[in-house]
């Protein structure tokens, strides 16, 4: 029976069916547009990562190839679970033509792995090569049976790289070559202390000796053990890949034991300048691994800008310090509008792929093609390495750090800012 | 001497466990409630004295004086509207409201505040040590046990030597003969909550000064504070330092054998305590 009331309530409810369908109109007609998902974390522990991706999309938006794409932003929430649920929604619902995906394993990983087995093109950055690359594999453990993908690409450098820059710079200071290693047990932590594939054998052959008192858990509150170790041992050096709240946690401590190391070059904790800042006067000749900088030599291929320029209207638009995933998300996505280019269709997969493999783009972060330079013929296929240089935290007199280029010596394009200064 | 070291630096942890645990211990051991947002609200203190320090340039514990207050009408509130509505016969309400409000304070946090990492600026004190027969030792950890030991000895006069305390008490060992005598449990329930919400932004405080956090950085702490808790007995805030120290000394202990041990072996101190005396080292009430 229709009474006044529920005829009031179905016309609502049609009501409200046909404005949503109204503005799901446009979308399909929008389906012209090449589609890009990227995906990174937005929201969680790792967000720090992806703070400059509003920037960078807008501005990408504003770029006059940008018409011709659509981009679809997915949030990985720093969940790898998550990752590769946006990535599955972006294939099946979106039926994007190709995926982008940045910053740290967590996201990568299951995001490549998703879409290497939907046979989707994947673009990922910012995860040294070998934890994207062997991570992905059926069994990391044996190297026989790594297989290179069909759709997944990467570009990044690798653990070899870092370990190269940090003994460079520890090679410009007077010290007794004895090494203290803050190895967390973690996916990073157990590759930098592998004793294969990371830090011990390279020491050795180099004439360091290196205390590894073996793997922490994260968020650690006590580093006591650590800092009477490398005392016994009289450390000069520290490295390793703790993050930040333990890097802190570590570094008080030590002051407060009266421990204090010639140089220490830490990956992944001191990446961000806040962090740094979090140390208050303590931060001072820090070192770290500098993947893309303002003073990098190179220029965008979509907007022609140098790394200087995007660094400083970052800087304008959000009165933020730049940080080093700018460059690389950024040049995602040149990257990707430099392979849809060369395609006559962005819905064959196979084909953007190809494409993607002939690239050879010089980038805000340098020349990308992948042509396995650098890199054992395994992961030849799908890896491209960009530059890595080392640089210092330098306390401003203002206050705040300026991350300054001390060693370039792997890559003398780059220019350094200065040279190696011990801690004091 | 480096384990007479170790040791200490463990003690010295176990104040900064016991801090986090003696606002948690107060709330479950009158109204029986896990508050699983115990350590977002740790977090979210540490972002109010953030917040001042930077608005106002005071030192962060003059900030911490004026987060005081702040956080204790937020204690009020919280139970009052929020927590008193569900607390009941089954726990399962209030454990899944706690645990609703720790995501959506995470989420605020990150909203208001960013992933970006922070930290209280604490100067010269954050690296600051005295040196004892040898060995040297914080000033900022020594401070933290000095403030876990007064706010326990403080809760001590609270429980045992005021009108306040009797009527906790009254209320933990039987809220319904307790509300029969002319206490009103709800109230009773709002002031706790207010003054735990004080033991944690002095927690916050030492928190925040001692590392970096950031919006998530909360339930990490949690377990040590639970365990710390679980450990001293419910109902007993003595217990609760003396689960702290135990957690701290295993923890600093485990990693002087092997780093790898550190955590664990605070996990599995718990579990021998537990095993061995399933209701704490000290516990107050029966039930």
């Amino acid at each position: 029976m229709i009474t006044r009331r529920t005829l009031l309530k179905s016309t609502a409810i049609a009501g409200a069916t046909v404005a949503t369908g109204g503005l799901g109109m446009p979308a399909i007609a929008q389906g012209a547009r090449i589609r890009l998902g990227y995906v990174s974390p937005q929201s969680g522990p790792l967000a720090a990562f992806a703070e400059a991706d509003n920037f960078i999309l807008s501005n990408f938006a504003q770029s006059a190839v940008a018409e011709n794409f659509e981009v679809i932003v997915k949030d990985s929430q720093s969940n790898p679970n998550r990752a590769a649920d946006v990535a599955q929604e972006l294939i099946i619902d979106d039926e994007v033509d190709m995926l982008l995906v940045a910053s740290t394993p967590e996201t990568t990983n299951p995001v490549a792995t998703t879409a290497e087995f939907e046979g989707v093109p994947v673009i990922s950055t910012v995860a040294p090569w070998q934890p994207w690359f062997i991570g992905q594999q059926g069994n990391p453990g044996d190297p026989g049976t790594w297989e290179p993908f069909d759709y997944a690409y990467h570009f990044f450098w690798g653990l070899e790289d870092v370990i190269s820059v940090f003994t460079a710079m520890w090679a410009q200071l007077d010290t007794n070559k004895s090494v203290g290693g803050l190895f967390p047990n973690d996916g990073d932590g157990n590759a930098w202390g592998d004793p294969n594939v990371g830090f011990p054998p390279v020491l050795d052959a180099q004439g360091y000796t290196l205390t590894d008192p073996g793997r922490y858990q994260n968020l650690t509150d006590d580093f006591s053990a650590q800092i009477n170790a490398f005392k016994q041992n009289a450390v000069e050096i520290v490295t390793g890949v703790p993050i930040p709240p333990d890097f802190t946690t570590f570094w008080n401590q030590a002051k407060q034991q009266g421990f204090t190391p010639k140089a220490a070059s830490i990956g992944k904790a001191i990446l961000f300048p806040q962090a740094v800042e979090a140390l208050g006067d303590t931060g001072h000749n820090l070192s770290s691994e500098v993947w893309w900088s303002p003073s990098h030599p190179f220029t965008s291929s979509i907007n022609g800008l140098t790394a200087g320029q995007v660094a400083a209207a970052y800087t304008g638009e959000t009165g933020k310090q730049w940080t080093q995933p700018i460059g690389f998300v950024h040049a995602l996505f040149e990257l990707a509008v430099d392979v849809m280019g060369r395609v006559d269709d962005a819905g064959d997969g196979d084909a953007v792929a190809e494409a993607i493999a002939a690239s050879s783009l010089d980038t805000i972060v340098g020349p990308i093609a992948f042509n396995g330079a650098g890199l054992p013929p395994f992961a030849a296929r799908n890896i491209c390495k960009t530059p890595l240089v080392g640089g210092q935290w330098r306390l401003k007199e203002s206050g705040g750090y300026d991350l300054v280029i001390v060693d370039n010596s792997d890559q003398p394009s780059i220019p350094t800012g200065g040279t190696m200064e011990a801690i004091a | 001497m480096i384990w007479v070291d170790t040791i200490l630096q463990g003690i010295l942890l176990g104040g900064l466990y016991a801090l986090f645990a003696a606002g948690l211990s107060l709330v479950f051991g009158i109204m029986r409630l896990v508050n699983l947002a115990h350590g977002d609200l740790i977090v979210l203190g540490a972002y109010l004295i953030l917040l001042l320090v930077t608005m106002t340039g005071l030192s962060p514990f003059l900030a911490a004086a004026i987060a005081i207050p702040l956080m204790f009408m937020l204690g009020y509130g919280l139970q009052k509207f929020m927590l008193n509505r569900v607390l009941g016969d089954d726990i399962l309400p209030p454990l899944l409201v706690t645990f609703g409000l720790s995501v959506v304070l995470q989420n605020a946090l990150l909203e208001g505040f960013s992933a970006d990492s922070q930290r209280l600026p604490a100067g010269t004190l954050s690296t600051a040590s005295v040196e004892v027969a040898g060995i040297n030792l914080g000033v900022l950890p020594l401070l933290t046990f000095a403030s876990a030991v007064l706010v326990i000895v403080g809760l001590n006069q609270l429980f045992y030597r005021t009108s306040l305390g009797r009527a906790f008490r009254a209320t933990s060992d039987d809220a319904t003969t307790a509300s029969l005598m002319g206490i009103k449990p709800a109230s009773i329930f709002a002031k706790a909550t207010s003054i735990a919400m004080i033991i944690v932004t002095i927690a916050a405080l030492y928190l925040g000064m001692r590392s970096n956090f950031d919006p998530n950085i909360g339930p990490a702490r949690l377990i040590y504070a639970f365990e710390a808790v679980i450990i001293g007995g419910l109902g007993s805030l003595w217990g609760t330092l003396a689960g702290g120290i135990i957690i701290g000394v295993a923890q600093t202990v485990g990693a002087a054998i092997n780093p790898e041990w550190q955590i664990l072996a605070g996990h599995v101190a718990f579990l021998i305590v537990l095993l061995i005396r399933p209701r704490g080292l000290f516990p107050r009430a029966v039930d």
